[in-house]
């Protein structure tokens, strides 16, 4: 029974992290509707910077931790603007690839500068947050995980509903067209998503790193394990978003706790395959009407 | 004798027929025939004279181009044509690999049964992850082909008691007609005959009733459906052809490699097929050749470059440390591709060519 346990509360962790990284490319997706492929790559970026700040210019961890995110913030704004806003009204297909293009690039620069080795954060969690549950108990890294995921979980619920900005994000998502009459200004609600975005894959990364140490090849492995997660819960759902993440880690624990790790890699592969045949538009996606 | 066509200055069509020819001028069609004789005689012929102690390696790149080549012929008729995007091509690739291999040691069949076999049971096992494509569409159907690319590569890393794992299979020599093919040369005149015979079926599907029904799907299924086409049908006949082509390729590739493992049919080959076809000209049948040129040229020259620094005692160091900066200059070609010429090389030759045909009075 404590087995189960162990595995019920990693599990929730884990799917919390992935629900963390899933929000910012569900932000992409919401605003501008692009799939965005090199979003384990960003999340690499923040941690990567976040390493740079933290060990080798020794700021103070709040201040290297500001300083990510106001990085992070930046390098989506470049991105967007150099690469993404060429393509507005191109089709699917080749927003797609040029993410993917991105992908590369940014995974060869981070390879060229870093290598393919395993990086640790020094230590710096309070112990306290750790917490014993019934016998077991909580590493401190998997109570952030969950707290911060909770914390941006409803940010960005209050950012959505009430924030002018959120507001137009939501009204672009809705009807391109119909938003631009009105006098929303499109392009920079294109570039503040992916601002946003790559916060919080930034911050995400960063996360990720204090639990599993940071190299390249497992962060952008994490991006492509995004898909399942939104797929799970809609693309264009961010409560979506984190369900499906708990759905995905709690399904993946008890697959590698009790059949095999072996499996587990691909699980959520098969899980979603099988949910897109019984629910095309996800869990909680917005249905498309198609006219012709 | 009909009149020749060399110069056309409009179009003329008065029928559809003529509308569908693949040659609009004579000139196209001769050459074509000089083309396909440099390909066969002359060009192999030259690079045994010019190179003679290098050669191997440099048919070794052609034959990778042209295996590269088969499979995005396939994976264009899928995207460019039918408008499905597929990320699990290089599964599909690897499930012919792995046909033909076993096909090979366990039935002991001969090269020319065991590649085409492998061609259909990769056509067979595509139309099964052709299937979400009835209810899917657009990113969701892209995320579904993810799912297959991870799906198969773990079936061909872990049914052990069929594709002998990690260890691989390796395959007897390629027999044809009782000739053995055993240099890169010989397989050069393979895979560039297979090349033709998949190309001229590629364009000639187009020009079937089938080929307009994949373009109609593509253009607006809601509207291809209202004509009278069943688009189920036609989606998975798209995925059953396109992995038709990536089976061949894999099984030429299986014999040509000799001894095959799971870990080449990774997402990444998946990628740079994509990236072959739109660095072609997405919807191109010429493109998709031009496409695996394109970026196979670009590895090797990558590679060749990092090679010759290794050699340079002195820039060693700097050729490790710059080794990752290949797979970023490979991404850096796919953005400015899209950035810039985003029908592709196809695109290109024709304004090439069409500045030509105009010349002196282009505009």
């Amino acid at each position: 029974m404590e087995f189960f346990f162990q595995i019920l509360i990693t599990g929730i962790a884990i799917g919390f992290l992935y629900a963390l990284s899933a929000l910012g490319f569900v932000m992409i997706f919401k605003s501008s509707s692009v799939l965005n492929f090199a979003h384990g790559e960003l999340l690499g970026i923040g941690a990567f910077i976040f390493l740079l700040l933290s060990t080798w210019a020794r700021l103070p961890i709040p201040i290297a931790f500001l300083v990510t995110l106001m990085g992070t913030f930046a390098l989506g704004f470049v991105i967007e603007r150099l690469f993404l806003r060429p393509l507005i009204g191109e089709a699917l297909i080749e927003v797609i690839m040029l993410t993917v293009g991105l992908a590369a690039m940014f995974r060869g620069l981070m390879l060229f500068i870093w290598g393919g080795n395993l990086y640790t954060y020094p230590e710096f969690l309070p112990k306290g947050l750790s917490f014993t549950l019934g016998g077991i108990t909580i590493p401190p890294v998997y109570s952030a995980a969950i707290i911060i995921g909770l914390l941006f979980l409803l940010l960005f619920g209050l950012f959505f509903k009430y924030s002018s900005q959120g507001i137009y994000m939501r009204s672009v998502a809705d009807n391109q067209p119909a938003a631009l009459s009105l006098g929303v200004h499109v392009r920079r609600v294109f570039a503040l998503s992916w601002a946003i975005a790559a916060l919080v894959a930034g911050m995400s990364g960063i996360v990720l790193g204090i639990i599993n140490g940071i190299n390249v090849h497992e962060l952008s492995a994490i991006g492509l394990k995004v898909f399942p997660v939104v797929i799970l819960g809609g693309l264009d759902s961010i409560g979506g978003a984190i369900i499906g993440g708990i759905i995905i880690g709690l399904v993946e624990t008890f697959v590698s706790g009790y059949i095999s790790p072996s499996i587990a890699d691909i699980v959520s592969y098969i899980l979603l395959v099988f949910i897109l045949m019984v629910k095309p538009y996800g869990l909680f996606g917005l249905v498309e009407i198609e006219r012709v | 004798m009909r009149r020749l066509i060399f110069h056309p200055c409009g179009n003329y069509n008065e029928s559809y027929e003529q509308e569908l020819t693949i040659f609009e001028t004579d000139f196209g069609r001769a050459f074509l025939w000089i083309g396909l004789f440099f390909v066969f005689i002359v060009f192999p012929l030259l690079l045994k004279v010019i190179f003679p102690d290098s050669n191997p390696y440099l048919f070794y790149i052609l034959n990778m181009t042209g295996i590269a080549a088969i499979a995005v012929l396939g994976l264009n008729l899928l995207m460019g044509f039918t408008g499905q995007i597929s990320l699990g091509h290089a599964a599909f690739f690897g499930v012919g690999a792995y046909s033909a291999a076993i096909l090979a040691t366990r039935v002991h069949f001969p090269f020319w049964i065991s590649v085409p076999c492998a061609g259909v049971i990769t056509a067979l096992v595509g139309m099964i992850f052709g299937i979400p494509s009835g209810r899917l569409k657009h990113l969701y159907l892209t995320i579904a082909t993810l799912a297959g690319q991870f799906i198969i590569e773990y079936v061909l890393i872990h049914w052990e008691s069929l594709t002998q794992g990690t260890m691989g299979i390796i395959l007897p020599t390629a027999t044809i007609f009782g000739i053995k093919l055993s240099s890169d040369a010989s397989f050069y005149i393979v895979i560039y005959l297979c090349l033709t015979i998949m190309t001229w079926m590629a364009v000639n599907i187009v020009r079937t009733r089938y080929g307009r029904a994949f373009i109609a799907i593509r253009d607006n299924d809601r509207a291809a459906e209202g004509m009278g086409i069943p688009l189920f049908g036609y989606k998975l006949l798209s995925f059953a052809i396109s992995s038709f082509y990536a089976g061949i390729a894999g099984g030429l590739w299986a014999y040509y490699m000799i001894s095959i493992t799971p870990e080449p049919f990774n997402l990444f080959l998946s990628i740079e097929y994509i990236a072959m076809v739109i660095i072609g000209g997405l919807g191109n049948v010429a493109g998709s050749i031009y496409g695996a040129a394109f970026i196979t040229l670009l590895v090797e020259a990558l590679r060749w470059i990092t090679e010759i620094m290794m050699n340079i005692g002195t820039l060693e160091g700097v050729a490790i440390t710059i080794a990752p900066l290949r797979e970023f200059f490979f991404g850096l070609a796919i953005v400015l591709f899209i950035l810039f010429e985003p029908k592709g090389l196809a695109e290109v030759w024709r304004i090439v060519r069409s500045s030509f045909r105009l010349w002196p009075f282009s505009y």
